[in-house]
């Protein structure tokens, strides 16, 4: 299984290359009011407009200002059989590397903060641990948990 | 090219629009029975169906239209006539014709279609027909003791008869012989007749008198000319779509064009917003050239894709007579604004929708005969379908004339299927609304008609899915409206940009009424009034600046955009208004779609990406303004 390695909120992220699209130097953001923290904007990538998400969020980390480095990824994930084209930020992407998929391990227990659903696995790259994300859950949620919530008057009453 | 490619599916298309037209025909022959015309409008759509079925090797369906086309050809010369058997079992006979195109495999049940399409005009043959015939008897027949009256009795023996007189050789009085006979007589003869019968009645004089006989219904008698007023209108309308200047484009490659245009309104805007930076004139001109020629090359394609509401209504006229006859209900079903166009997209996904909503009137809507006219409500349910332009959209209205909805029943049953609670103060459109929730049916009986398939639920998410909205109005015992409004197109629109503390914003133009400054005692922050006057008329307004959560300053000057929607408007207040701008729509990820106030996203001239505001959402946001200062009124 080939990976790209990215860093967020200071722990290493590996997203496999099967969904990876392009990864682009930051370019303009389109804030998207009352959208909620998770994806709050819009970019346009080569003409088409893509949400842009942080997965930062969605693991409760820390959030860094940009730098030289930041990156967005552009990816293709799958949501309930259709997929969707969505960037993510990266504070830093370092390279595509060959992980063996043996080599996953489950999310221990206990010793961190993560939504567990959020996570397919851990693994080794580098003699570091990195997180597989379960892109798939977290888009999802965060497909369900906006339907219900988005009145034009709820911010009134 | 794709649709060389297979020619086969190309015959299934146009065979399934030939049947098509040829059920439009039958259900305007069943209003006007004699019309000759229509007659051989479906004459010859049948004979190209047959031909074009036994080129392509469709010899199942060249069979059974020829037998089709055969019988037909009896009503074209004559032979028989049009009553509402014949149409009904051409009908069935259209369907199975549509079946023969989807599996040939159908075709032994096309058997008993025919033979009871000849059993229908063999009735028609009999009842309908019979002779006409006109005598005038020599001048001197009564002196030569003949009897008129005598001949006449025979002849009414031969059949049902119609006898009168033809007055015209009768001379003044003055000049007048009593002796002479000089009234002729026109009678008509209903059933089977021989005109040798005729003729044997009158051998006597044979050759003495003037006896012309020819067959009832017949479009040679002066009688027969008032039906037949109604067709020059109606002559050139069947070759709608069919004609010969209309070229067959298979529907991918517009839509690749439309995205091509789409990319090259987008460019065209960068390359203005370039030169207007650059300040070089002569780049000025040309870049006003491409954006002129660029707009033109918008409308034409767009245009291409616009098909008449009146193509989907044919079907519905079909639906609402199968219906008619199911239900045992007499409907008139009326359609106005057939040639509003929409989205030829827009169009084909309404058409499931459309056809839920008129089932449910005529099942759910219209009440039976008896109740009918317990209310002294004509016996006829109608059912009209209208279509027109509004802005920046289009309204597509079906109205009942039934019983009309009834809040009470509704608001029973929502709390029962806990969509709503006992202390819940609903307004009549609110309540009205809940019948569009997913596991909510009136109907106490679940039906064949309405109970079955795609519920109110699904028409709403049809409709929102086009960014469309449903309204629904009814009046107890006078029936209800069920309202679609939908966005003209899916495509490109004429936007305003605004901006609102350095964030653009695109409004739809056809939806702003129009720009006035923000009066000074409104400027400071949220005052308490949230009404404009303008030219004497409360209007709503919201800052967008609070609605999204804006943090910069507001510019010493902020403007008021006022939006129309369904005759409601709201105003928008703004900071800035920057521009007019080609709006390419382009929809929001799943991520987004579900939040309210923005329809849809485009590209800048300068690469960024800007929100498409949702003027019916705002407006219904001003509605609900406006009820609560209402409710405060009221309080006070």
């Amino acid at each position: 299984m080939n990976v790209v390695t990215m860093r967020l909120g200071g722990e290493i992220m590996a997203i496999p290359t099967d969904c990876l699209r392009e990864i682009l130097e930051p370019v303009p953001v389109t804030r998207v009011p009352r959208a909620g923290a998770f994806s709050n904007s819009l970019i346009n990538v080569r003409g088409a407009v893509v949400p842009l998400a942080d997965l930062r969020v969605a693991f409760a980390m820390g959030i860094e200002p940009a730098t030289m480095d930041t990156r967005m990824v552009v990816l293709d994930v799958p949501i309930g059989g259709e997929s969707i084209t969505v960037a993510i930020i990266a504070d830093k992407v370092h390279d595509v590397s060959h992980f063996d998929p043996a080599g996953i391990e489950d999310l221990p227990a206990v010793g961190h903060a993560w939504p567990p659903d959020f996570i397919r696995g851990i693994g080794k790259w580098q003699n570091d641990f990195v997180i597989l994300p379960d892109l798939e859950t977290v888009f999802s949620q965060a497909v369900q948990n906006h339907a219900p919530a988005a009145s034009l008057s709820d911010k009134e009453t | 090219m794709s649709a060389e490619a297979d020619p086969s599916a190309l015959f299934r298309q146009e065979a399934s629009e030939l049947v098509a037209s040829i059920e439009v025909g039958l259900l305007d022959l069943e209003k006007r029975e004699g019309d000759s015309e229509l007659i051989a409008s479906v004459f010859r759509d049948l004979h190209t169906v047959k031909g074009s079925g036994a080129m392509f090797g469709f010899t199942e369906v060249a069979a059974f239209v020829h037998e089709f086309e055969t019988a037909f050809d009896r009503l074209r010369r004559g032979e028989a006539a049009v009553n509402a058997d014949v149409i009904a079992v051409s009908l069935k006979a259209c369907d199975h014709i549509r079946g023969l195109l989807a599996d040939p495999a159908t075709a032994p049940a096309g058997k008993p279609i025919l033979d009871a399409l000849a059993g229908a005009m063999d009735s028609a043959a009999a009842s309908g027909a019979g002779l006409v015939v006109q005598v005038r008897l020599p001048a001197d027949a009564i002196r030569l003791g003949h009897h008129p009256r005598r001949l006449l009795d025979e002849l009414a023996a031969l059949g049902k008869t119609r006898i009168a007189a033809l007055p015209e050789a009768i001379p003044p009085l003055d000049d007048l012989d009593p002796t002479d006979c000089l009234t002729g007589w026109r009678v008509e003869i209903e059933g089977n007749v021989d005109p040798a019968d005729v003729e044997a009645v009158f051998v006597f004089l044979a050759d003495l008198i003037d006896l012309e006989i020819t067959p009832l219904g017949d479009p040679a008698p002066s009688m027969a000319e008032a039906p037949r007023e109604a067709t020059p209108a109606r002559t050139a309308a069947p070759a709608q779509g069919s004609g010969p200047d209309t070229m067959r484009v298979a529907t991918e490659r517009l839509d690749e064009l439309m995205d091509r245009v789409g990319e090259l309104v987008i460019a065209e805007a960068r390359l203005h917003s370039i030169a207007q930076t650059a300040g070089d004139s002569v780049l000025l001109v040309v870049a006003e050239d491409i954006q002129r020629l660029a707009e033109g090359l918008r409308d034409a394609t767009m245009s291409m894709r616009m098909v008449p509401i009146g193509s989907i209504t044919g079907r519905f006229r079909r639906l609402v007579r199968d219906l008619s006859t199911q239900l045992g209900r007499p409907i008139r079903f009326e359609t106005s604004g057939e040639d509003t166009e929409l989205d030829k997209t827009v169009i084909e996904l309404l058409a499931d929708p459309l056809v839920h909503i008129i089932r449910n009137a005529a099942d759910h809507g219209l009440e039976s005969p008896q109740e009918r006219q317990a209310v002294c409500k004509p016996e006829t349910g109608t059912i009209e379908l209208d279509a027109e332009y509004s802005g920046a959209e289009v309204l597509i209205r079906v109205r009942d004339d039934g019983r009309g909805l009834d809040p009470a029943k509704i608001r029973r049953r929502a709390i029962d299927r806990g969509l709503t609670t006992e202390d819940a103060q609903l307004s009549e459109a609110e309540l009205f609304r809940l019948v569009l929730e997913p596991g909510f049916s009136t109907a106490e009986r679940v039906t064949d008609l309405s109970g079955r398939g795609v519920g109110m639920d699904v028409v709403r998410r049809t409709v929102e899915d086009l960014r469309g909205q449903i309204e629904i109005a009814s009046e107890p015992g006078h029936g209800s409206t069920i309202t679609l409004r939908l966005p003209l197109t899916l495509a490109i629109i004429d936007g305003l940009l605004i901006e609102i503390g350095g964030e653009y914003y695109s409004i739809p133009l056809a939806a702003v009424e129009e720009c006035v400054e923000l009066p000074a005692p409104h400027a400071a922050a949220s005052g308490a009034s949230s009404f404009l006057n303008i030219r004497g008329s409360l209007v709503p307004f919201v800052r967008l600046r609070d609605l999204f959560a804006v943090t910069a300053p507001p510019s010493d000057f902020q403007k008021v955009v006022v939006v129309t929607s369904g005759g409601s408007r709201i105003g928008l207040v703004v900071d800035r208004i920057v521009a007019n701008n080609q709006t390419v729509i382009k929809q929001l990820s799943r991520l987004h779609a579900a939040l309210k106030g923005f329809s849809g996203a485009t590209i800048l001239g300068d690469g960024t990406v800007a929100l498409i505001l949702d003027v019916p959402q705002l407006v219904a946001l001003g509605r609900t303004i406006e009820d609560r200062s209402a409710r405060l009124e009221r309080a006070a």
